[in-house]
């Protein structure tokens, strides 16, 4: 498997990555070269193997009760905006 | 006086319990040593003075009044990686911006709360992403060794560079790091120091910015193994913020664990770890290792983990998936840095282009590409298959040893641009780290030797799940007898 020039411009645009044309081809090149190397897992027996979904055998993920326990801090919350007016985030208009 | 900045951890703790020095006094001579030290090894990002001097006198208040916390007045330095209230924090990515946290990640808060003092943020690769600090929005770290003679600048190892360089350079007693393929005991080989990635799941992952979160776990750069032990005892704890943090009962005492006999313990020599390449001097070491192990009395077991070729090309979907997903958040909207647009979506573009270096970007497109309809299957899904294979073949290897000893890198540490051409070549410095993530084990790196450039080499040694204990006890073993003393010459100074 190889990828060309539309995935990567595809990839980009999923990514929200502005990619300039000239970086194009360098990508589809370093990204080859990744998934090159990343074939050899084909190699590799999975037949009947489940995907690893913990690193520890035995623990189960714990439940907290559905309660609120932090929140009501408009100013922390908004302390890094690059926008912010009246305890709101300014952003691009979305809407026309 | 001795220099302050030379003493171990214990024995900075032991000189203030005994009330030789002051946090104060301690904390400063530190602060002159980066000040010193910073514009030739670039291993701080930010220097906290006020901060420091701050937290060094409440810490000599405290003792003052018999109530010394167990790592009262130690000052640490802290991975740009881990958020800290009210310094600036951004993972050494441009798109952070000046970022700077309203809350503490739980690993700093455990930290202070036991009382160590903050002398700043350590530089790192951009988001973790690199194997030697050249990825950083503000430049490489300079590894503070240097081969013989010779003033080549050579790279302190990643993505911890900064904690690595600033420990080995008695910029700090240790450091915080993380380690998601190998960023704590990579940079612990090449610069002489020790470095210890727990379980995952021993450390709470809150507020550390994360990169892949099913690998990704913080751990301490400290100067001894003992050191290591000390640090990682404030670091671990169970946080309800955190639903992948261990809920363990059991408290463990890793310094007590240093001083453990290993007679009678089994060590398992992976043949798989014996790879094409190596330089003789690595294999030596290896052998000496297992030399080391016997004569303190452990048994030597040959053991095969035949997936081994395996894990970094696993890594190498698992880890962009999950971080092509975790750095869907900066999008410049609510913090960090904003690239005005024509559109909202002109804007997400141009902010993550502008925002994100050529690695991490690298990074996203390939998580983007294996996750993407179609191909999730035949990459993702079947990485994830294949890292159940390594895993077992660990499961399968710890039913007759107790620990597994390999050597830490392929190489000692190399020059700052030496690879940075070859993204693959890059990603090999972790062959013998990334497998300890990809099965979720605990795993140490300790120098034990200089190779004949005068350069440190690492051993590594792995444990079983939640065992971090046998793993001190059979690393200060090597330690004792590999009697390293090694340190930098202070060329800089």
């Amino acid at each position: 498997m190889s990828i060309d020039e539309k995935t990567v411009r595809k990839m980009a645009r999923l990514a929200r990555i502005a990619l300039p044309e000239a970086r194009v081809q360098p990508m589809v090149s370093e990204l080859n070269g990744i998934l090159a190397w990343i074939e050899q897992l084909n190699e590799v027996d999975i037949e009947g193997v489940e995907p690893m979904t913990s690193a520890v055998e035995g623990v189960t993920l714990p439940m907290r009760e559905d309660k609120v326990t932090d929140g009501d801090a408009p100013e922390r919350v908004l302390a890094n905006a690059p926008k912010a007016e009246d305890g709101f985030f300014v952003v691009p208009k979305v809407v026309e | 006086m001795t220099d302050l900045t030379s003493l171990t951890l214990k024995d900075a703790l032991e000189g203030m319990a005994r009330k030789e020095f002051t946090a104060l006094e301690l904390t400063d001579a530190f602060l002159d040593a980066i000040d010193l030290a910073n514009p030739h090894l670039n291993a701080f990002v930010v220097v906290t003075h006020d901060k420091a001097r701050a937290m060094a006198k409440e810490s000599d208040k405290r003792r003052a009044k018999g109530k010394a916390k167990p790592l009262d007045g130690a000052p640490l330095g802290i991975k740009d990686l881990f958020c800290t209230e009210g310094v600036r924090t951004t993972a050494c990515s441009n798109i952070l911006g000046e970022f700077t946290p309203t809350y503490e990640s739980t690993v700093t808060a455990n930290l202070w709360r036991d009382g160590a003092v903050m002398l700043g943020k350590l530089n790192m690769d951009e988001f973790a992403m690199g194997s030697s600090n050249e990825t950083s929005r503000f430049g490489a770290v300079v590894n503070p060794w240097r081969r013989g003679n010779e003033d080549a600048k050579l790279t302190p190892g990643g993505s911890s560079g900064g904690s690595a360089a600033a420990t080995a350079a008695d910029l700090c007693l240790g450091a915080t790091a993380t380690d998601t393929g190998g960023s704590i005991r990579q940079p612990a080989a090449f610069t002489g120091t020790v470095g210890i990635k727990p379980t995952y799941g021993r450390c709470s992952r809150w507020g550390i910015v994360a990169f892949a979160s099913s690998l990704d776990q913080a751990g301490p750069i400290a100067k001894t193994v003992e050191d290591a032990a000390i640090l990682l005892q404030s670091m671990v704890s169970h946080d309800p913020k955190d639903s992948t943090s261990l809920p363990l009962k059991k408290k463990p005492d890793y310094a007590k664990a240093c001083g453990r006999s290993i007679r009678g313990l089994t060590i398992g020599v992976p043949e798989e770890y014996r790879i094409p390449g190596m330089p003789a001097e690595i294999e030596a070491l290896w052998a000496k290792g297992v030399e080391w192990a016997k004569e303190a009395g452990a048994k030597i077991k040959p053991i095969s983990l035949k997936h081994t070729k395996y894990a970094l090309p696993c890594y190498y979907i698992v880890a962009p998936a999950e971080a092509s997903s975790n750095l869907a958040r900066y999008d410049g909207m609510r913090y960090g840095a904003r690239v005005e647009g024509q559109s909202l979506v002109d804007a997400y573009e141009k902010t993550r282009a502008a925002g994100f270096g050529a690695e991490v970007q690298r990074r996203i497109l390939i998580g983007a590409f294996v996750l993407s309809a179609g191909y999730q299957e035949a990459y993702y899904l079947r990485a994830q298959k294949v890292r159940a294979r390594i895993a077992e073949d660990f499961r399968a290897a710890f039913a007759d040893v107790d620990a597994i000893l390999t050597p830490a890198t392929p190489s000692a540490a190399f020059a700052l641009g030496e690879k940075s051409g070859d993204p693959v070549e890059m990603y090999l410095n972790d062959i013998f780290t990334v497998t300890a993530n990809l099965a979720g084990l605990p795993a140490l790196a300790l120098p034990a030797a200089l190779d004949q450039q005068g350069l440190p080499l690492g051993l590594q040694v792995i444990g079983k799940a939640l065992d971090e204990e046998t793993v001190f006890a059979v690393s200060s073993a090597l330690e004792k007898a590999a009697g390293f003393r090694g340190k930098p010459a202070k060329w800089w100074s």
